[in-house]
This record gives C-alpha cells, structure tokens and sequence, in this order.
C-alpha cells in the first residue's frame, strides 16, 4: 500500500469517514479548522451530511439529534468550544447517545491563545458538564494513529452507548506525517434498536431523554452508567510502553509531549540513565495498573505535560505513594523541549551521569 | 343509533396530562395529535419536547419523541432532519424556551429553512420555574421578576417572534393563531396543519405560534385568563398568517 502525506486534522476527517461516519456538525475555531474544511468537501463524496452550525452549543445538540436517531456522528472543537459544548455532552451522557468528539486542545484559560496545549485534561476525563459521568478519552500521538483511532472510537461510542472524545493539540492537528490508509472498506455496525426514528411498525415508543425526575430513578441511572464504566475500566485500557524494563526514572506523558518525552528518554538512555516512558493513550479510563506496577522498582516518575500539571494528580493516584512523581509543563501554548526534559531526568539521577 | 361525535386520538397516549387546570398547553397537545393523526403520518413522525411546563410531552404523544436541553430543540431537530430527512420532525416550545434561551437556534433552523415544523406556545410567561417574566411578558404585566410589572427600560420590550422568523427567507410559513375561544381553536388547528404540509412538501421551515394561557402564573382562574389572552395579548400579537408557501414561490 502507498503513503500518502497528511496533516492531523484532515487524518481525523479521512479516519472518520473511514469509521462509517457520514454526519458532522462543527464550528470553526483554531486550530482545529482544516478538519472541517476537509469534511465540507469529503463528505458530499461520499454521501454524506457536512453543517455548519451557529455555534458549539447548536453544534453538540445537533450531534444529540443526529446520534439518538442511530446514525454515526461526531462534532470537533478546540478548548473554548469545549467548554460551550459541556452542556451537550452532559446531556447526551444522561441520554446514552453514542458520539464523537474531538478537542484539539489550545492554550487557555479564555480566548487563551492558538498554540498548543494540554490544559483540558480535568474537562476531558473528569466529566466536564454538570452531573456524575464520564467520557472515554482517547489521545494519538501521530498522524498514522489518528487514522486508526477513528474507528476504536466510534466503535467505543457504539458497543458502550457513550461519549468519546479524540483529544489531541495544536501540534498534532498541524503536523504532517505520511500515513497508510488502506482499502475504504464498508463498516460492519451495531444495529441501535433504541434510537428514535419514527415508530414505522415498531408498538414500543423509543425515547431519548435525560430527565429522571424521581430521584431513586435518576439514581439508578447514575448506577447504571457506572457500571459501565467500571466495565470499561476493566477492559478498555490502552497505553504504550516504551524503554520501561529496569526503568529507574519512568516519565509520564500523553500525546505531543509524549513524542517529546520519547527522544529525551532515548538521549538519557544513551548518557547511562536507566529511563523509560508510559504513555497513556486511554486519559479515561487510565491505565493505572501499569503505573502501579513500574513504581515497584521505579525510582522516580516524572509527569511532562503541555499544563500546570492535571495528569500528574491521576499519575499520583496511580503510583500511591510507592515512589515520587515529579513534574514538569509547560502551559499558555509553550512547548516543552526535549532538552528540557532531559534536564529535568538528569536532576532526578543525580546529576552525576553527566 | 349511537354517533360518535367525539373521540380521544390515538397519537396521544393515556397519560394523564399534568397540565394546571384551565391551562390551555392540553388543548394545542391535542391539536397537534389530530392534524398528525389525519395526515396519516404518526408512524414517520418524531418529535422534539422543550424544557419548560411541556417537558413532558414525550410521554403524551404516541411517538418516537426526543427531549431536548433548554432552548436547544431547533438544533436536536437539524441533526434528526439532517440524518432521517423522509421522516416528519417537529418541536414543541414555550415562549422562555425558544425566544430566550434558545433564540440563536430558532433563528438559525429559520435562516437554514431546516425542513421541520416547530409549535411555539406563548403564555407570556415562564411557567414551570414559577411565574418569571419571559422575553413576550407584556409591558406592565406582573411577574414574580416585575413585581411592579414589566418596564421597558429595566427590562426592554416584549418580542414579537413571528414577525421576526417571517421576515427570513428561509421561514415559509409563519402564523399566529390562540385558543381562546371554539373558534380560534378551530383555526389554529388550521394553521398547525398547514405547517406540517409545509413540512410533507419539502418546502422548510414552518412555524405555529400559538397564545396560550397559565392561570396559575398570571392569578387567574381559567376563565378570566381566556378573557385576559384575547384582550391583553391579541392586541400586542396579532394574529394571522404571516407567510405562507404561497408567498414563498
Ligand atoms: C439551561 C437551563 N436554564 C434554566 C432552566 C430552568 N427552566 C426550566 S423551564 C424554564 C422556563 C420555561 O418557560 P417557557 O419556555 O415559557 O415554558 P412554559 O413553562 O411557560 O410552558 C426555565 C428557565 C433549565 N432547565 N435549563
Ligand atoms: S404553570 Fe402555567 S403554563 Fe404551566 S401548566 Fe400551569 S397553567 Fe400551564
């Protein structure tokens, strides 16, 4: 199969098209914007529905109509975006409805700037709107993974009747890289009995909603979904382990500051510091497990994040205390340099390696 | 011989409606269900319920029926339209919900002619949280928020939404009828009617306002709130069709 030369943002449209998605609504906004121009011209092509809506909130209840009807759709933003489509998503939560979205992450809090960042991560998998639910979370650190990751997700979102979010960052939605997109394949889907379509013969009403006004029921509710997400945690964790045998100093990091972490841990591996790096690719559910086990032996761990630091409370929860977790970010759309953190794993071992 | 003069339709179910007494939200529920049970389309129809007093339309209406976020409607209508487009969509909205709140997405589905039918319901009031003035409360009026009654440079004037959404190219039909009596009962079925031909045409968007009363909210029995419609809000927002498929073409 040949390559071809892409950029993030046009992998995400081209992966989800790929995934059987034939619905988008969005909003422009940097820098996420050429997922949508693509999407405006990919879509016709292949049959499918491109809107531009009057807003994220319109966007996000747009995907709500779209997903309770049955059909495969997803929205994508960037950070301010985000926080305006928060009361969607926890609607589509209390609801069960399927979707993706997809946040490429730029520097904030407000209008922030459009450089990259990592400082929706809490939004990203602690909730982010009002209620108690959460999003599966997943997070590519190339172009080639976007492209595989779009079907995961909508596959997630379908087999779980829940949320995912794709969540990258300025430099991953800009950067090129050549990817194999393999055959276009027609995509086998779940059937969604649930979803409201028109009775058309059916004698039981199908209704989405997410009004639960007796309290044991909107109890129950928060079970219900609960326990699914105890199912996911159980089965869904994805992450990549990269020099982690004999790790001493284990760094943590997601996405572009993982591919940043990678060379620094290859630059100390080649100056006689026993490095290694986890890299989550599920944010939600976190692959805790794999923390808690390198932490035995580990000597320290150290979190790299495009942030003021939200992973490392999670790289925290997971280490429990069995070894330090350090960390080191950069936030407000700087980008951490590999010798950056190479400096800071030569302070963790002593500095006498140099 | 036993004729059958009158008879519950079955696009509404059994449910009791939690409607107040003399609250006129049942009447318009059920003209909605007639015109969609005798245009023979309640097995292709789904709807869309508001928040406000009629949040719980989907259990009255026999039909696949979605519950949309405060305002929201119009746009959980695009993304059903947009992904089911042989199917017959409607929204059903108080005047808080769809001239407040969600005033950018009726706005939108307008300007975009997106091709569902929406039944706006002014009481001129919000009724469910309890009596609050609504962006159509009239100057004057009192409610729990205009205590000394609406005053123009506190609160700014009422909005006339029909006349607003027929002034767009993408709105084709547009009407304002009320229930306030027999008569006008008879004619907003009319109008609704219209609105989802409208709709079964392909034509775009469609909207019913309809004037409707909250006794509860505005200290009237039901009566006196009839009377207090036609003599207090019909003078404000007139009534009558302000674009038809007619005018369109
Ligand atoms: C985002 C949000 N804001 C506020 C509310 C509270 N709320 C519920 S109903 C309502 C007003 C509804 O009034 P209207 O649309 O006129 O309908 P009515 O009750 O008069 O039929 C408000 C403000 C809410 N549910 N969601
Ligand atoms: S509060 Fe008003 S609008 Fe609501 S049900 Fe009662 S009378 Fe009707």
């Amino acid at each position: 199969m040949s390559k071809v030369l892409m950029k993030g943002n046009e992998a995400i449209g081209e992966g989800a098209i790929r995934a059987g998605c034939r619905h988008f609504f969005g909003y422009p906004i940097t820098p996420q914007s050429e997922l949508p121009h693509y999407l405006a011209k990919r879509m016709p092509e292949v049959g499918g529905v491109f809107l531009q809506a009057e807003s994220e909130v319109s966007s996000i209840n747009m995907v709500y109509g779209a997903a309770g009807s049955g059909v495969r759709v997803m929205t994508s933003s960037s950070s301010p975006g985000l926080s305006l489509m928060q009361e969607g998503i926890s609607y589509m939560a209390g609801a069960e409805l399927p979707c993706v979205i997809v946040n490429v992450m730029r520097g904030g809090p407000g209008l922030g700037n459009i450089a990259p960042s990592q400082s929706d991560y809490f939004q990203a998998t602690k909730g982010g709107g009002h209620g108690d639910y959460k999003l599966i979370t997943l997070a590519p650190a190339s172009v080639q993974e976007i492209i595989d990751m779009m079907a995961k997700a909508f596959d997630l979102a379908d087999q779980y009747r829940t949320q995912v979010m794709v969540l990258g960052d300025g430099v991953l939605g800009q950067m090129m890289e050549p990817v194999e997109l393999g055959e276009m394949k027609e995509v086998e889907q779940l059937p969604k009995p649930w979803a409201a379509t028109g009775l058309r013969g059916r004698s039981e009403r199908n209704i989405i909603n997410s009004l639960y006004i007796v309290p044991e029921v909107c109890e129950e509710l928060n079970q219900k979904l609960f326990a699914k997400y105890a199912e996911i945690a159980a089965k869904e964790k994805l992450w990549e382990e990269y020099q982690l045998a004999e790790a001493e100093i284990v760094l943590v990091a997601y996405g572009t500051a993982a591919r940043i972490c990678k060379a620094a841990v290859e630059k100390a591996r080649a100056n006689g510091i026993k490095a290694g790096l986890i890299r989550p690719i599920t944010l939600w559910p976190f692959p805790t497990e794999v923390m808690a086990q390198a932490a035995i032996t580990a000597k320290e761990f150290l979190t790299v994040e495009m942030s003021m630091g939200q992973m490392v409370e999670d790289v925290r929860l997971a280490v429990n205390g069995a070894c330090p977790v350090h960390f080191y970010g950069r936030t407000g759309g700087m980008v951490p340099t590999v010798t950056d953190v190479l400096t800071e794993i030569e302070k963790l071992a002593g500095g006498d390696q140099q | 011989m036993i004729k059958e003069v009158f008879k519950k339709t079955s696009v509404l179910t059994d449910k009791p409606f939690h409607y107040c007494p003399g609250c006129t939200h049942g009447i318009i529920h059920r003209l909605v269900a007639e015109v969609i049970d005798e245009l023979g389309i309640a097995d292709n129809t789904v709807g869309v319920a508001p928040v406000g007093c009629a949040v719980f339309a989907y259990d009255y209406f026999n039909l696949d029926m979605f519950e949309a976020a405060h305002g929201r409607a119009p746009a959980v209508a695009t993304g059903i339209k947009r992904s089911l487009p042989d199917r017959i969509v409607f929204t059903y909205q108080g005047d808080g919900d769809l001239a407040s709140i969600g005033t950018a997405e009726i706005v939108h589905a307008a300007a975009r002619s997106e091709k569902f039918t929406t039944i706006f319901v002014n009481n001129a009031v919000y009724g469910m949280t309890g009596g609050q003035m609504a962006p159509t409360t009239l100057l004057g009026q009192k409610t729990t928020t205009t205590p000394q009654g609406r005053n123009q440079e506190l609160n700014g004037f009422p909005i006339r939404m029909s006349e607003l959404l027929a002034t767009m190219d993408g709105a084709v039909y547009v009407a304002r009828v009320s229930v306030h009596n027999a008569i006008h009962v008879n004619k907003a079925k009319k109008a609704i009617k219209e609105a989802f031909m409208a709709q079964i045409n392909g034509l775009g968007f469609a909207i019913v306002e309809v004037l409707s009363s909250c006794p509860t909210n505005w200290g009237l029995s039901p009566n006196e709130a009839l009377k207090w419609l036609e003599e207090n809000m019909i003078p404000y927002y007139p009534l009558g069709v302000f674009k038809s498929p007619a005018e369109v073409d």
